[in-house]
């Protein structure tokens, strides 16, 4: 495009309305309808929930489904700013970092449902009598089930930043604020919305278990899409079942369509790279603001504000400024600060000990680890089974692209599904034929996780290079030997990729998956998960954060033993190209 | 076209300036010492050298992205603490926003130093015009080409209207095409006086490019960065590189590039001392084979002019002294006066076949690299003749930086193996003597 072909450009878009911008503003109007109706509903005080109790009519599914997304967005807002704080802190300073990205590591771990327990007690306490508290414990649910993986994508994109790019941004005078803004926040910008898709689908799973929430005695019933289908449950409705499953289904579309679609393709620019590749991703969506006239004028002073935003006069505290590196850090403040993060640790071992062990005897412990050892096994089995059944099917999609085309945003999708909507089904069938509930309550666990390595393998399948296929053809290598030497070393680093997320997913959805229910019909497989649903369940905090902490324990001695040694392995010999 | 008063004002003034880097064992690596320079109004300064001869680290110690470890640096007489105003800088690989258009990124400097809207465009698309680019404001870096994205990287240095433009090897990375284009571009405009600037600095490695384009040039020595030489290019613009009086100072730089401090008779007493403590550069065993090859073939004969060899080996300068430097660690070759002389036993290599090639090659190492003997010791002398790697790598450690002990074990690892010395498992990190292509008769 020529300059002056801009020139034409800006000045015939701007004021005139054509077609498009009707059908934009709609769509926005629609939004903002949508969301002020929402939000009234959150203020009323929490005996309004007891008056307009969640029921089963499919004509206020529309309403809940509406509440529930609020919520995860909500969650979601919130996860990108605790994500922009965090990550800068961990990225620029080196002795917050020293605590922070270890903090992430286990609270990743931490099993998500987990945190219900005590985040419920604290934000009814915080707005008492008012729904808003209990609106908050369970974004905040949301949130910590969205936010980890998001932060640490942040975080490692920004400790990777090009060096030139951030010499660039130094020689030229930016401070650190506009440094921010223009450098790191778009660097990170791929990464960051990949992750934040991934939360978002992970995010539907506890939706549907944190709101309806019953702790102790204190049950909270928000309306939404998740109460609603615990309520079906409760009354054995399988027809509302189908209902809320129908409604999940066109939310997850329509946010897609409406919401990530139009990001990633936007998002396009952002990614680094120096040539141009092949196919930009597109979105209807985008393109009809993008040929809008009038709202594309109306958002000028967006774009204005932004920039004067990202200009904006702020100074950094000291320690995160880029300082020109002269010397080596001083010993004497690390020592410090050693021995402070040593005073911290040290107090809240204590706390945590006298706490547990005024009510805990050592047989308590036992117990727990012996059902942290009996789901661990389960996840390995079931991880083990779903490889043998995925990883031969993944390779058969992927080397087929048109085929592959159309399963792998298909298989994206299962994995956003929340599988606890499938539950009710395995409980009939269990109950039907008299099943033993220890084995086959375990599918459930990965029901919802074991796309990850379906598509992820398909990824690798289908990046496989070509040349490699024709060689391995004409070295007349088939059968085993093609599986062992060609094709299962060249997905290996992605199988790996979905197995890790597979397997953590797994872990966290063991706290509803070992224990079901179907009506008054209550099904429990022995296991950590059943172990922490039912201490929840009885209010009994000091085993609640027993089962936690086994938990994190084991996943993450798991992780560190077992996946990164692995993943290790795979990037160093077997990454192609 | 520049007045009096410009020539003689100082922009830069280095004073015995230092930079040593840190290590985590032994010795702190020195990578630039004690060196003086002054950069006056109506410059343009090269700054030459190897690669690791610290002319970059200098070049960043003046645009205030690093600092000094002694002396002082200072920019029109205030001593260096962060970038200076009225410095810019253009670097090897663009360091262009992939996410700003061409005009966002040429404005990004302006908007850092707070230049309200309406100026900023104005000068913007003056530089865009000088540097001509005009008609791709809308662009994106990745829909451009390599030259084109190094104009962006111009424009936006430009346009700050710096007194001193710094320029971190800016042609290197294009192709000889582009970069001859863009380095007479560059020339014309200096020399109609149109660039908004008073001073370039420039590192280079590619000696052509400098004689072409500087006013004055500084030769660095390496380990640790001094200056060894200074040059004057008294010949105007714009310079024909045919010229008699261009290829004579290409010849003279060539010769000051592979001399030694100390200028002995060439024999090998006055190679830096080899010691199991010395850098080796990963060079492959083909790329040695091939140039002793070349060396011993016609029209060369087993003694060659650098600058020609590196013309039909389509090698920059730095390259071929890096591999020139590799043969005569082997006693192969040696640099003598500007050109590089087989000896004996690199004539003698050059007519074997690859097993006795292999033999030669391992009896060199063992001669001529204290390293390689090391290690063979240690593994003949281990009853499981195996020895972790680990176990070397802390003996390197002791000597260089961590980045330079992995450079020299895979250049350990990469010859070793094709002397068929000892083998190497990479999995566990392990040495041995056992070598897996003997029992399957291919070695």
């Amino acid at each position: 495009m020529t300059l002056q072909d801009l020139r034409i450009a800006v000045l015939t878009q701007a004021p005139r309305p054509n077609i498009w911008d009707v059908v934009a503003l709609i769509l926005v109007i629609g939004a903002m309808v949508l969301i002020v109706y929402g939000g009234e509903q959150t203020t009323l005080p929490l005996s309004a929930l007891d008056t307009a109790p969640v029921t089963l009519d499919p004509v206020h599914l529309p309403f809940y489904a509406l509440r529930t997304t609020m919520r995860m967005l909500l969650a979601m807002a919130c996860s990108i700013v605790f994500t922009f704080v965090y990550a800068a802190i961990a990225a620029k300073s080196r002795r917050a970092e020293m605590v922070l990205i270890p903090l992430l590591d286990i609270l990743q771990s931490v099993p998500i449902l987990g945190f219900l327990t005590f985040t419920v007690v604290f934000f009814l306490n915080l707005f008492p009598g008012k729904v808003l508290g209990a609106e908050l414990a369970c974004v905040f649910a949301i949130f910590t089930s969205q936010a980890w993986n998001m932060t640490f994508s942040m975080y490692q994109s920004m400790r990777n930043v090009p060096k030139d790019l951030d010499e660039a941004t130094q020689s030229f005078h930016l401070s650190g604020w506009q440094r921010f803004w223009r450098l790191d926040v778009p660097f990170a910008m791929p990464g960051l919305i990949w992750n934040a898709m991934m939360s978002m689908s992970g995010g539907w799973f506890f939706v549907v278990a944190s709101e309806a929430i019953t702790v102790g005695n204190t049950t909270v019933t928000l309306p939404g899409v998740g109460s609603y289908v615990a309520l079906a449950i409760e009354k054995r409705d399988l027809p509302a079942i189908g209902y809320a499953i129908l409604t999940m289904l066109l939310v997850i579309i329509a946010y897609d369509q409406l919401l990530f679609r139009p990001i990633v393709a936007w998002a396009d620019k952002f990614r680094f790279e120096q040539t141009a590749s092949g196919d930009a991703p597109t979105s209807w969506m985008l393109d009809l603001f993008r040929r809008t006239r009038a709202l594309r004028a109306l958002t000028l002073p967006f774009a204005g504000l932004n920039r004067a935003f990202s200009n904006l006069d702020v100074e950094w505290p000291k320690s995160f400024r880029f300082p020109v590196k002269s010397g080596p850090p001083s010993r004497l403040v690390d020592a410090l600060w050693f021995l402070l993060i040593g005073i911290g640790t040290g107090y809240a071992a204590y706390r945590a000990y006298t706490y547990l062990s005024a009510s805990l005897e050592p047989s308590d412990v036992y117990s727990a680890i012996g059902d942290g050892l009996v789901t661990l096994l389960r996840v390995t089995v079931l991880i083990a089974l779903a490889t043998l059944i995925w990883v031969p099917v993944g390779v058969w999609i992927g080397l087929r692209p048109k085929l592959a085309e159309q399963v792998q945003p298909l298989a994206q999708f299962l994995a956003a599904f929340p599988a606890n909507l499938a539950f009710p089904v395995f409980v009939l069938l269990i109950v039907h034929y008299r099943l033993n509930a220890n084995v086959w309550l375990s599918p459930l666990m990965i029901l919802g996780t074991q796309w990850y390595i379906l598509f992820n393998v398909i990824a690798g399948a289908t990046a496989f290079p070509s040349d490699l296929r024709e060689a391995a053809s004409s070295l007349h290598l088939t059968g085993w030997r093609w599986w062992t030497k060609a094709i299962l070393p060249g997905i290996f680093p992605y199988y790996i990729t979905g197995a890790i997320t597979a397997s953590g997913g797994s872990w966290n959805a063991s706290i509803v998956a070992e224990v079901a229910s179907w009506g008054d019909t209550h099904l429990s497989a022995k296991g950590l998960g059943a172990y922490i649903a039912k201490a929840t369940e009885a209010g009994d905090f000091p085993r609640v954060v027993l089962g936690i902490t086994i938990m994190c324990v084991l996943v993450t001695l798991f992780n560190r033993l077992v996946w990164r040694p692995l993943y290790a392995f795979g990037e160093r010999r077997l990454r192609l190209g | 076209m520049l007045d009096t008063s410009k020539q003689q004002s100082t922009l830069i003034d280095i004073r015995g300036v230092s930079r040593v880097f840190p290590k985590g064992s032994g010795e702190d690596l020195r990578v630039l010492d004690n060196v003086d320079l002054t950069i006056r109004s109506g410059e343009i300064v090269g700054l030459l050298g190897r690669s690791g001869s610290g002319k970059s680290t200098l070049l960043r110690i003046i645009a205030g992205l690093i600092a000094p470890s002694s002396g002082n640096a200072s920019c029109r007489g205030q001593t260096i603490v962060g970038p200076p105003h009225g410095v810019a800088m253009v670097f090897q690989s663009f360091a262009l926003f992939p996410w700003l258009t061409v005009l966002q990124n040429v404005e990004l400097g302006l908007e850092a130093l707070g230049i309200d809207a309406a100026e900023r465009r104005k000068r913007a698309l003056a530089a865009i015009d000088l540097i001509g680019l005009d008609g791709f404001e809308s662009a994106y870096p990745k829909e451009l080409s390599g030259g084109m994205r190094q104009r962006v990287g111009f424009a936006r240095a430009l346009v700050v209207h710096p007194d001193l433009l710094l320029m971190d090897e800016p042609f290197s990375a294009l192709d000889v095409l582009t970069a001859e284009t863009l380095r007479t571009d560059l020339v014309d405009l200096w020399s109609e006086g149109r660039l908004p600037i008073k001073s370039v600095l420039m590192v280079t490695h590619n000696i052509e490019e400098a004689v072409l384009m500087c006013d004055r040039i500084l030769v660095f020595s390496s380990n640790p960065g001094r200056v060894a030489a200074e040059f004057k290019v008294d010949l105007p613009h714009p310079r024909n590189r045919l010229d008699p009086a261009f290829r004579q100072l290409v010849d003279n730089l060539y010769a000051r590039m592979t001399q030694r401090p100390t200028t002995p008779p060439p024999t090998f007493e006055n190679i830096p001392g080899p010691t199991v403590g010395m850098v080796l550069d990963h060079v492959s065993s083909n790329v040695l084979s091939g140039l002793i090859e070349a060396l011993a073939a016609e029209p060369y004969y087993g003694r060659a002019d650098l600058p020609v060899l590196a013309g039909q080996l389509q090698l920059e300068a730095d390259e071929i002294l890096h591999l020139g430097e590799s043969l005569q660690l082997l006693r192969f070759a040696l640099f003598h006066d500007g050109d590089l002389v087989l000896t004996e036993a690199g004539k003698r290599f050059a007519n074997l076949e690859t097993d006795a090639r292999k033999k030669l090659f391992a009896e060199h190492l063992l001669a001529y690299v204290p390293v390689m003997g090391l290690i063979k010791r240690v593994l003949d002398e281990r009853p499981s003749h195996t020895a972790p790697a680990a176990r070397f790598r802390n003996e390197l450690e002791d000597y260089m930086s961590e980045e330079y002990a992995d450079e020299t074990l895979k250049t350990i690892v990469s010859w070793g193996r094709y002397a068929e010395l000892f083998a190497y498992d990479e999995q566990s990190e392990t040495f041995s003597l056992e070598n897996p292509g003997s029992d399957e008769g291919s070695g």
